[in-house]
């Protein structure tokens, strides 16, 4: 018998490759962990259609379960397709301590209005966006105005 | 269907390849990261469908066979994405005629009887739109810009317009999906697609051309000479090595 909310914890607990402050349940890519015989069958979302990461987290998180002993498969999820809004509290916060603005609720893109994003450094609302696409497919590049540091921003999808 | 599935990754896989070829060599830094981030959505949507084209096919072809291996008259894609580059102006204006089409096209495949193509179109239409806004924040900044950045961006729409008029045509192959409601009807997307522009182009002081003949023949194989040229570059490792992995 495969102890599954073990298995979930295991899983739950890798890190994401791109921003190791956060884990995978952090982020809200882990859908689940099911038993297929023998088997700890884990299902995951990608993030964005060609993240790189994809793959890298896969391999991350079967190992990590290996290394737990548990005998696992990958199932990649794609519907419905994650969204920043399964991103959790405590996710948004280690993001913000890290110095990546989260998510701003209600900040989807709509067709030329962007997001007003408070800067995690020193908290102040005068920021500008100097890049939609940053260092990951998941960050634009936001500079503030107040104390003058850029930042990254997790964007909404 | 699995031709259907063909024209959409071959669209994305085409057009993800062109922008890769501003890598390293974009006007500015935000946009030698912003091109290849909107290259690797269209490329990841392309993997996903050739996947499920390989699938339903059921010839044993995986995504790298259908991606490496198909000669250009194999390719499906419409006309518009294999345009050359050409300067910046060009490819950002690709970028939003393509955009404003796919948008709505992803929006509406998020219905499909397939659930594969459901789960690639739910998560494509979130990442087109930030292409969109991208792209036409350029075309209006260029439009509306310095004389020189100007009549770039007259010239581009000017080459590509004639390309525009086959995004919204449904061949043989694509009907049949459409037919079975795994595919949208793409004459569908025409009213958004003029809507967007027309938003774009009265800022950007550009004028929608009219009476233009449309060129189309990509999704029967007929390419231009440029698109050749591309594949012969892109699938240059996979032929020289095949079965590679690494
Ligand atoms: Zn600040």
């Amino acid at each position: 018998m495969i102890d599954l909310t073990r298995a979930a914890e295991v899983a739950g607990h890798v890190p994401d490759p791109e921003i190791p402050a956060v884990t995978i349940a952090d982020l809200g890519i882990l859908r689940g962990v099911v038993a297929e015989g023998d088997v700890a069958v884990v299902k995951l979302s990608p993030t964005y259609s060609g993240c790189p990461a994809v793959l890298a987290i896969e391999l991350a998180v079967e190992a990590a379960l290996r290394d737990a002993g548990i005998p696992a498969r990958i199932e990649r999820v794609m519907e419905p397709a994650w969204t920043t809004d399964w991103i959790t509290e405590e996710g948004r916060d280690k993001l913000w301590a890290f110095g990546i603005a989260p998510p701003v609720a209600g900040g989807k893109a709509t067709l030329f209005a962007a997001p007003e994003v408070n800067c995690p450094r020193c908290g102040s609302e005068a920021t500008e966006r100097v890049s939609e696409f940053g260092s990951t497919p998941c960050k634009a590049h936001y500079r503030c105005k107040g104390c003058g540091e850029p930042f990254d921003y997790f964007k909404c999808i | 269907m699995h031709e259907a599935l063909l024209e959409i990754a071959d669209d994305c896989l085409v057009l993800g390849h062109r922008l890769s070829e501003w890598c390293g060599h974009a006007p500015m830094l935000e946009e030698d990261l912003a091109l290849p981030n909107m290259a690797l959505d269209l490329i990841g949507v392309a993997r996903g469908l050739y996947a499920r084209a390989g699938e339903i096919e059921g010839k044993g072809r995986g995504e790298d066979d259908l991606a490496y291996f198909r000669g250009e008259r194999e390719f499906r894609n419409c006309l518009l994405v294999e345009r050359p580059n050409g300067d910046f102006a060009a490819t950002m204006l690709r970028q939003l005629y393509f955009g404003a089409f796919m948008e709505p096209f992803w929006r509406a495949a998020a219905a499909s009887t397939d659930d594969v193509v459901r789960g690639i179109a739910g998560k494509a239409a979130k990442e087109v739109a930030y292409h969109i806004r991208h792209a036409g924040e350029w075309v209006i900044r260029l439009g509306d810009g310095t004389e020189e950045s100007a009549a770039r961006m007259a010239h581009a729409v000017e080459a590509h317009h004639r390309y525009s008029g086959e995004l919204f045509e449904s061949s043989r192959a694509a009907r049949a999906a459409e037919a079975a409601g795994v595919l949208p009807r793409r004459s569908e997307m025409r009213a958004e697609w003029d809507r967007v522009i027309g938003m774009v182009f009265v800022e950007a002081g550009l004028t929608v051309p009219e009476g233009v003949f449309m060129q189309t023949g990509g999704r029967a194989g007929l390419h231009g000479e440029d698109l050749g040229h591309m594949l012969a570059e892109m699938q240059s490792v996979a032929r020289a090595h095949p079965g590679a992995v690494w």
